[in-house]
């Protein structure tokens, strides 16, 4: 294992959402902050700092991850998908956005990010989930302004739609 | 005329499109914070050079500061500042406090501490690690006082004192009397009387505090970005306690806010601090809270111990109330506090006809937290004790719960009604609501299911609230407080002056400013549906921003996001200000179209002619003309480039020298039933079914309205069966993290069914009443009421957890059975650690002996270890650095053997002081050969901790004891020559834990 001096910043590669980035992280330097201060993406939020809220969510290698729990100089090499890459375009959401737009599954959208990155992640292994899938997967996710339930229809007609158009697309 | 002429225009000019107002539409905020482009303040870059400040807390709850030594903190390179009270105080003066009384109340601790987490030094340097860094390095010597966190054991003889000008901690005394109660008793033929502690719990934003703050020496002026969300009265406070004139502190608000619930009033104290902090430093200052600061340190609501009586008739109808409420606010009495007290004076007899009234209010400082705004803000502490009786009085009479309820309500041909106490109840049919509600919730079900769960043994119940709700506060409530003498001295305080701004553009597109200062609500997209409907354009068509910027805004003290203000108020006053332009534009079109201004309307993008309405104009034409040909405007129009309208509502009177106060404009009205079910093996709470029926006046659009109630819902829930901000008895908090307060998540919140009726507040220019707040009244106490009439008990207290559910139904839980190592006596109200375990190291018992009473071995192995002093044989001293969860920080520990008998056996006994906790412990440490070489170690530990530690769980408390001892043994393997300890522990162990981090008290 490579010993990264202390009090020296280090260069860390990542590719972010498909493009290869650069920045510099000391040891100590946790995820979420190399990705809000040192990369820009600032739409990865944090909340608790010690990995109960789930706002800071993101996917590391394929992998959820908390990056408020996750060093920096780990990810080094890795790929890095945030909710910045969720959306096809800048000026059109996705499905899933779409769908937590269609049913107010938002109100500050602080915890939002997170909530997306975890939805995203698992609706593409299991697409055609029941709501207490959905509600056992979202229960690491804090969030004080909806009540869920909303959050939970988004998701579970977001499954839907998706999984009709990934028919549609196979059937053609 | 032109008036008329709008709104027909309104009505009408849609063609029977139907008005944008009461539609879900999609929110235009949505598609920012779905991708990403949230602008919150943590997202918002800023001016090169800026520092960033971290804050040194007070581990203790009560302390004298006996010295600060920062010269280590300041010589770490990057620091700019260190700032202690001393400092702070020299460029500051004392924040106001809400009552007349001789104290001061600063945002940093000044010679004492007061509570857990009160800042003691602020540290600016060129990034928050480094500041980070610094605050370690800072030593402060503390002398402990005794401390006092009950509200009413601070008002008993005897207790601690934190300020000498609230003699006996009592902030304020005050005795209300209105009608004839004491003559209502007297002649009632029962009484009915109820105690209630209500807990401290907070809506928790998952945002936390932020603040941006610099300072023009030049002009001696401050700008301050902060996601305060107001109410603006606060800026008085703010630019009085930075010693300079209101035009003077520029205060803006970032785009975004991640949610407030009220809690974002309490961000105030560290602009002052922040601010300073620029001041001093000469550079832009930033600051985040952290999640650990939120918790213990931020705001919360008040807890409360009330005790009410009621005088009733055998019909079940109450003739007066006695209410007796002790209020605590915490260490220091901040503005707007003891409001939390005062907001619901006016609606002391909720929902119903009670003529006779008596109120004993006393406000009393503790040593916890300072307290502030939080959603249903006095509303959850009043109704908690209001409708507990209610279902006491049902029970004691033998009546039906929901009877008693119907008995008492206000009817419906009373409105507006004044209440006892001073409340002009607007509008309301709270007959019908009820009827409503137990028609479409389908109560006769409810009470069906109940009746089989109960057949078949099992623990179930229903429960009751009836909660009226007001909205948009009179901002003269809070002078109740002062006597009417003491009132007409300090001149009428009253009204809620809301405003808005339409502004049209040289190319005729709509724009609009409120100072309303929205933490997620959609005010942007509700208000471009209001203003659309003005104009007859499309939402899309009207650009609305929430910022603030007292600078260049139009605000006044009653600005902000607080009282449910929102959908009454500022939508409303949107609504004229629009209607002013719109009247001007009809004539300039009238002169235009040749027609008279009362044939005019708004529609589909054109102003027209009503009778022809092929004779139009575009309205962005119309729009614009202000702009490029003032000279060809009618003459008695005006201009259209923009309109800003003030409104408050003349309702809102100040305090009358009866002491009555209509403290809020709107109330709308609530009734929730519920079901709940109580596992009988884990005490575990289910809501089976949840019915809240809102009367909320007119729906602005439903889809948020849902969203309020259910957001409510929630955070009720989470108030009413898990959330506590807990303090041990020395002052101590102990629910320092999200993994110990427990904020419900999807699992835990069932959809509630909700309902509506629609009676519109004659008083608001929409008919619109305030929606946000009434579940956090009504919820907990619906809840309470049914696990009361599941378990049959009278005394619920929240939150209801598992645990105290087991005391009401089993008793107390017995003492666990005696083992382990002697403890050190420890006090009940610090957080205790015990445990156990083993490990093997390589080398002998005599190997392993000496390295572990050798010092630089010690400093070697010890996690986080600076340095180890040996003071004596048998006495070491030690530095030591250690995080646990999101708590790292230096200790000091001072560790003494006993029991010596070497090399098999030794208890260490020590204390620990630092930054974040103090602490003692006792271990006993065996160690044997293990028949292979090798030594075989068994200890047992018993640690009590007190301070900013003891805010972390048990569980994190544990994993983290568990990873210090295992590091400790790996690296005693280590320099034991190689080989792996698995699992280890030791001396070590016991150092790094007891001692050194958890530590000893004193």
């Amino acid at each position: 294992m490579t010993r990264l001096k202390s009090d020296v910043r280090h260069p860390i590669h990542v590719s972010l959402n498909g493009e290869p980035v650069a920045g510099e992280a000391e040891p100590r330097t946790l995820l979420s902050d190399f990705l809000r201060h040192q990369l820009g993406a600032t739409g990865t939020h944090v909340g608790c700092e010690h990995g109960v809220c789930g706002a800071c969510t993101v996917v590391v290698d394929g992998m959820l991850t908390r990056s408020c729990l996750t060093l920096a100089a780990q990810v080094d090499g890795c790929e890095i998908k945030t909710v910045e890459g969720l959306a096809p375009a800048a000026d059109r959401l996705g499905v899933l956005q779409q769908a937590f737009r269609r049913h107010h599954a938002l109100q500050c959208g602080f915890c939002t990010a997170g909530i997306l990155m975890s939805l995203d992640h698992y609706l593409a292994r299991n697409p055609a989930p029941i709501e207490a899938e959905i509600r056992d997967l979202l229960s690491g996710h804090l969030c004080r302004c909806t009540g869920y339930t909303p959050i939970i229809q988004a998701a579970l007609e977001a499954a839907a739609q998706l999984a009709s158009s990934k028919k549609e697309t196979s059937d053609a | 005329m032109v008036q008329a002429a709008v709104q027909s225009a309104n009505s009408v000019d849609q063609s029977g499109d139907k008005p944008w107002v009461g539609r879900s539409i999609e929110r235009v905020e949505d598609a920012a914070l779905l991708s990403g482009r949230g602008r919150f303040i943590d997202d918002l870059g800023v001016q090169p050079g800026t520092l960033h400040a971290t804050i040194l807390r007070s581990p203790h709850a009560h302390a004298d500061i006996v010295s600060i030594d920062v010269e280590a903190a300041r010589r770490l390179p990057g620091v700019a500042a260190v700032l202690t009270g001393e400092q702070i105080k020299a460029v500051t003066t004392s924040l106001v406090v809400g009552v007349k009384a001789p104290v001061e109340c600063w945002p940093i601790a000044v010679e004492r501490v007061r509570y857990v987490g009160e800042p003691v030094a602020v540290i600016v340097a060129t990034d928050r690690a480094r500041a980070e860094d610094a605050a370690e390095l800072i030593n402060v010597a503390y002398r402990p006082r005794a401390a006092t966190v009950d509200p009413l054991g601070a008002i008993a003889p005897g207790a601690p004192v934190l300020h000498d000008g609230f003699p006996g901690n009592l902030a304020s005394d005050r005795a209300f009397r209105y009608g004839d109660p004491e003559k209502a008793f007297a002649d009632a033929p029962h009484r009915f009387s109820i105690d209630i502690r209500y807990p401290r719990n907070c809506c928790t934003p998952i945002e936390t505090y932020g603040v941006v703050a610099s300072h023009d020496a030049g002009e001696d002026a401050f700008e301050v970005l902060a996601n305060f969300q107001g109410p603006f009265s606060i800026h008085t406070v703010i630019a009085r306690a930075l010693k300079v004139p209101g035009n003077r502190l520029r205060l803006r608000t970032p785009p975004d806010s991640g949610g407030s619930f009220g809690v974002k009033q309490g961000v105030f104290p560290y602009i002052v601090l922040i601010a300073a902090a620029a001041r001093v430093t000469g550079r832009p200052v930033k600051w985040i809270e952290d999640r650990l600061e939120h918790l213990t340190a931020s705001v919360s609501a008040t807890n409360r111990a009330t005790t009410l009586a009621a005088a009733v008739a055998a019909d079940g109808k109450i003739l007066a109330l006695d209410w007796d409420q002790v209020e605590d606010c915490g260490a220091h009495l901040r503005a707007p506090e003891p409001a939390t007290l005062y907001r619901m004076h006016g609606n002391m007899t909720g929902a119903y006809d009670i003529g006779h009234v008596r109120i004993r209010n006393r406000v009393v400082v503790t040593n916890k937290t300072p307290t502030g705004l939080n959603r249903g803000f006095g509303g959850p502490q009043v109704y908690f004790a209001l409708e507990r009786l209610m279902q006491r009085i049902a029970i004691g009479l033998g009546l039906d719960p929901l009877d008693v309820i119907k008995r008492n309500l206000i009817e419906a041909g009373a409105f507006p009604y004044r209440t006892a106490t001073g409340a002009l109840l607007d509008s309301g049919n709270y007959q019908d609501a009820i009827a409503r509600a137990v028609e479409q919730g389908k109560l006769a079900e409810l009470k069906a299911r109940r009746d089989a769960a109960r057949a078949e043994g099992r623990l179930y119940g229903i429960g009751f609230t009836a909660v009226v709700e007001p909205s948009v506060s009179n901002m003269g409530y809070i002078t109740t407080v002062l006597t009417a003498a003491e009132r007409r001295k300090a001149g009428p305080k009253n009204g809620a002056q809301a405003t808005a701004t339409v502004g049209l553009d040289p190319v005729g597109s709509v724009t609009v400013h409120v100072a309303s200062v929205p933490q997620g609500q959609g005010h942007r997209t509700v208000l471009s549906q209001v203003v659309a409907d003005v104009f007859g354009l499309e939402p899309k068509d009207i650009r609305v921003n929430t910022e603030i910027d007292t600078a260049k805004d139009a605000w006044s003290i009653a600005s902000g996001n607080y009282a449910s203000r929102f959908a009454a108020a500022v939508a409303g006053t949107a609504k004229l200000a629009a209607e002013r332009i719109a009247g001007r534009l009809a004539r300039i079109a009238a002169s235009q179209l040749n027609v008279e201004a009362a044939d005019i309307v708004f529609a589909k993008g054109f102003v027209a002619s009503r009778h022809n309405p092929e004779n139009r104009i575009a309205f962005s034409r119309v729009a614009a003309l202000s702009h490029w040909s003032p000279g060809s405007l009618p003459d008695d129009g005006g201009q259209t480039i923009r309109e800003t309208v003030f409104w408050t509502p003349p309702e809102l009177t100040p305090p009358g020298e009866d002491d009555r106060i209509n403290s809020s404009l709107c109330h709308g009205f609530i009734f929730d039933f519920c079901g709940v079910e109580i596992d009988r093996t884990t005490l575990q709470t289910r809501i089976d079914r949840y019915v809240t029926m809102h009367d909320c006046g007119t729906i602005l659009h439903p889809g948020m309205v849902n969203g309020q109630i259910r957001g409510g819902f929630a955070q009720a829930l989470g108030a009413a069966l898990y959330e506590e901000y807990a303090y041990a008895e020395d002052g101590s908090f102990l629910t320092g993290t999200l993994a110990d307060y427990l904020l419900p998540t999807t699992t835990e919140v069932p959809e509630p069914e909700i309902f509506h009726m629609e009676t519109p507040s004659p008083f608001t220019p929409l008919g619109a009443k305030g929606v946000g707040e009434g579940n956090c009244m009504s919820t907990p106490v619906c809840l309470a009421n049914a696990v009361a009439d599941a378990l049959r008990v009278a005394d619920i207290t929240l939150p209801l957890v598992p645990a105290r559910l087991a005391e009401l139904v089993r008793g107390a839980e017995p003492p666990p059975p005696a083992g382990g190592v002697a403890a050190v006596p420890a006090r009940e109200a610090d957080r205790r650690l015990r445990g156990e375990g083993q490990a093997s190291v390589r080398g002998t018992p005599e190997q392993v002996w000496a390295m572990l009473l050798d010092p630089a071995t010690l400093q070697s192995i010890i996690p986080g270890c600076q340095r180890v002093d040996k003071i004596t044989e048998t006495h070491f001293r030690a530095d030591v650095t250690l995080g646990i969860g999101p708590v790292t920080g230096r200790y000091r520990a001072d560790v003494e053997l006993f029991d010596l008998d070497p090399p098999r056996a030794v208890t260490l006994r020590g204390s620990a002081t630092g930054a974040l906790g103090f602490g003692s412990a006792e271990g006993r440490i065996m160690l044997a050969p293990d028949g292979s070489g090798g030594t075989k170690l068994t200890y047992s530990y018993d640690a009590a901790i007190g301070g900013k530690i003891a805010s972390i769980g048990g569980r994190l408390l544990d994993g983290a004891t568990r990873v210090i001892i295992g590091q400790f043994f790996a690296a005693l393997a280590r320099k034991a020559g190689g080989g792996g300890a698995s699992g280890g522990f030791s001396l070590f162990a016991l150092l790094a834990k007891f001692a050194d981090r958890f530590g000893g008290r004193r």
